[in-house]
């Protein structure tokens, strides 16, 4: 009975803080126009948010250390601005390609049928998903050889077909589709920071009931011992080959919302520095912790977008001092932070812990305080 | 040999490049006995265990459960100039079968390991449900979107219920790793069970143990053979505990069998007297 009752308690207070989040959201939408830095900065790290927890899905919990996921983001990115482009707007995209091969637009036709905005929003949502396949089915096909290779072999592998994806996107003969190495713009965006933050929190919370299901044990079986986990009957080949698969779906959608984010898309931006960006979100907020992952890509894409650019622009905390807070000088300090965190954290911020609702009530009524919140994930 | 054996080994060789580690091994498990595998220090029993549960495949030779072939092998490639073995030719006309590990275990076959290998950032209870997994019948999607309630209802009481048979309920919710190495064992054995085997592989189940310990540990597994219905095959250096409490005994030393039969029998073999009780082992 008390445990029912706590359980209740939890599940009201989660629901609670889930629509003060949402409320809280809504606010700052109506608040703020779109191009101030709050809004750009919820958006880019909600993106990162579901690119760092899709990689922790695979390196955290299942033990495979992957660094393909630009590649897969690529894919996604591709996938969605390709298939969102308005017909209109085609030949100028495509302006030395003829308007480019496909000349449908997935949103345009939704919008058409349904309803200017939520029949936009449900062709965008459509199109991620695609590109979210897309990147799934790229992994499936990836996974067959390189699966088979452990550690960092396995990262060396897909580091290189990342690397690769990204000249193949460039190449000429492609243009009709992927415009070469030219710009694709003017495709559609939610417009809102809130539609970012509800539809990646689904995704999210999707990846916390995988993680918490019987397939999420396997995955984590695996990673603790794989012998022991295919002793106890647990198909090695086939439970890896659906993390990978489901990991690299969701990158793909992270992908789309990230070109979404910036309004133009090339595939130079997916360079391995951007898997290495989110691989450093992914430890620093703990390796098997999603929302250790959550928490530090937002607080990294803030100090990096926003709190700490007055280290490159002359004022930083009303300190002004050009001669030092110069060029380059954020990175300095960004650097000395993470190994700052690294040396007293080296498990990441959260360890592998989760924060939970019932951390929270635990913290808040006092008792039992040091005791650790366990993985409910209920954010 | 009236009954058909749940386990049968013919003529097993595994050879590493030109080391022998198990040469030419026949063995059987009948229905519902206790069977031993007793022999020094690498004499090749656990290579035998690999070679049963598809860690290893054997070099040559057949694995049969229940009456059908799940593992069969004879040389190839490199191997065929490099075997040392015997009986190379009977098997050069069967097809092999190599099964990955999951699938002798699916089979009905579970095992524990010589050095534990609990799943270390799990639960006590997280460790025996993660060793259910296999028998779900759930596929992703539903497990992701919990359309299986039912099913995971009963694989949590049936987790719970195997707990509390083996005295860990009340470790439920602590690291598998936090548990005193007796209690690591018994979790071992748990999760084991909860394959729902017929045949259970224990590979030195009492190692490290006091003999207060390991005759616990004998009662118990002639215990749960009887409740689960269960035929057992286990490695033991303990001598108390072999001849207390199996009804048949194998010894094989330098991957050979030397002799086979009843506790009483192996007891009074000069043979293995010379290689194992007499020399190694004092009690």
């Amino acid at each position: 009975m008390i445990r029912n009752n706590e359980k209740r308690k939890e599940t009201i207070l989660g629901i609670f803080l889930l629509l003060l989040l949402l409320a809280v959201m809504t606010f700052i939408d109506a608040k703020l126009p779109s191009y101030h830095i709050a809004i750009k900065v919820i958006k880019k790290a909600s993106v990162y948010a579901l690119v760092a927890v899709s990689m922790n899905l695979l390196n955290g919990f299942t033990g495979l250390f992957s660094l393909g996921q630009a590649g897969f983001m690529l894919l996604g990115a591709y996938t969605y601005a390709v298939l969102s482009i308005p017909v209109g707007k085609r030949a100028g995209v495509y302006q030395y390609f003829d308007g480019g091969w496909i000349q449908f637009s997935i949103p345009e036709f939704f919008s058409e049928h349904l309803g200017e905005t939520f029949g936009l929003n449900m062709g965008i949502i459509i199109a991620l998903l695609l590109g979210g396949l897309v990147a799934a089915f790229f992994a499936y096909l990836i996974g067959l050889p390189v699966l088979r290779l452990k550690s960092d072999y396995l990262a060396i592998a897909t580091l290189g077909f990342a690397e690769i994806l990204r000249a193949f996107f460039q190449w000429k003969k492609l243009g009709p589709l992927t415009n070469g190495s030219n710009l694709l713009k003017s495709y559609p965006d939610f417009g809102s920071a809130t539609g970012y933050i509800v539809l990646i929190g689904i995704f999210i919370a999707l990846i916390v009931l995988l993680v918490n299901s019987t397939y999420g044990r396997a995955f984590k079986a695996i990673r603790d011992d794989e012998i022991a986990a295919e002793a106890m009957g647990i198909n090695l080949a086939k439970h890896k080959r659906m993390a990978f698969i489901i990991s690299s779906f969701f990158a793909g959608i992270g992908g789309g919302m990230l070109a979404m984010y910036m309004g133009t898309l090339q595939a130079l931006s997916f360079k391995s520095t951007m898997t290495y960006e989110i691989l450093l979100v992914v430890v620093m907020g703990g390796i098997g912790s999603i929302t250790g992952s959550v928490i530090t890509s937002f607080l990294y894409i803030a100090s990096m977008e926003w709190l700490l650019r007055g280290l490159d622009s002359g004022t930083f905390l009303g300190i002004n001092a050009p001669g030092l807070f110069k060029n380059g000088f954020r990175m300095a300090v960004v650097s000395l932070i993470i190994m700052v965190v690294v040396l007293f954290f080296s498990k990441g911020i959260m360890g592998d812990r989760e924060f939970s609702v019932k951390g929270l009530i635990r913290l808040f009524g006092g008792k039992k305080a040091k005791e650790n919140a366990g993985g409910d994930g209920n954010v | 040999m009236s009954e058909n054996p749940i386990l049968r080994l013919e003529n097993v060789t595994m050879q590493f490049g030109g080391v022998v580690a198990v040469n030419n091994l026949s063995l059987h498990v009948n229905p519902g006995e206790i069977v031993a595998l007793i022999g020094p220090n690498g004499a090749g029993k656990t290579t035998a265990f690999n070679c049963i549960t598809g860690v290893y495949q054997p070099t040559n030779g057949i694995v049969e459960f229940e009456g059908k072939p799940i593992v069969v092998a004879h040389p190839e490639g490199k191997m065929k100039k490099l075997y040392a073995g015997e009986n190379a030719e009977l098997y050069m006309s069967r097809h092999p079968i190599d099964p990955t590990p999951d699938k002798i275990t699916k089979l009905g076959i579970a095992r524990t390991f010589q050095n534990i290998r609990l799943w270390k950032s799990m639960t006590v209870f997280d460790n025996v449900l993660t060793a259910k997994h296999m028998l779900a019948k759930q596929n992703v999607f539903s497990a992701t979107l919990r359309l299986a309630r039912a099913e995971d209802k009963q694989m949590a009481e049936e987790t719970e219920a195997l707990l509390a048979e083996q005295d860990l309920l009340k470790y439920r919710d602590d690291l598998a790793t936090s548990l005193p190495y007796g209690l690591q064992r018994r979790l071992e054995i748990a999760r084991a069970l909860a394959t729902k085997p017929k045949l259970l592989l224990l590979d030195e189940p009492a190692a490290g143990m006091n003999p207060q310990e390991t005759q616990e540990l004998g009662e118990f597994v002639a215990q749960i053979k009887e409740k689960y219905g269960l035929s057992i095959l286990l490695i033991e250096h303990h001598m108390d505990f072999v001849m207390n409490f199996s009804d048949r005994i194998y010894a094989i030393d330098f991957g050979k069998l030397i002799c086979s039969g009843t506790p009483d029998v192996i007891a009074n073999d000069q043979r293995v007297i010379d290689a194992y009780l007499g020399v190694s082992e004092d009690e």
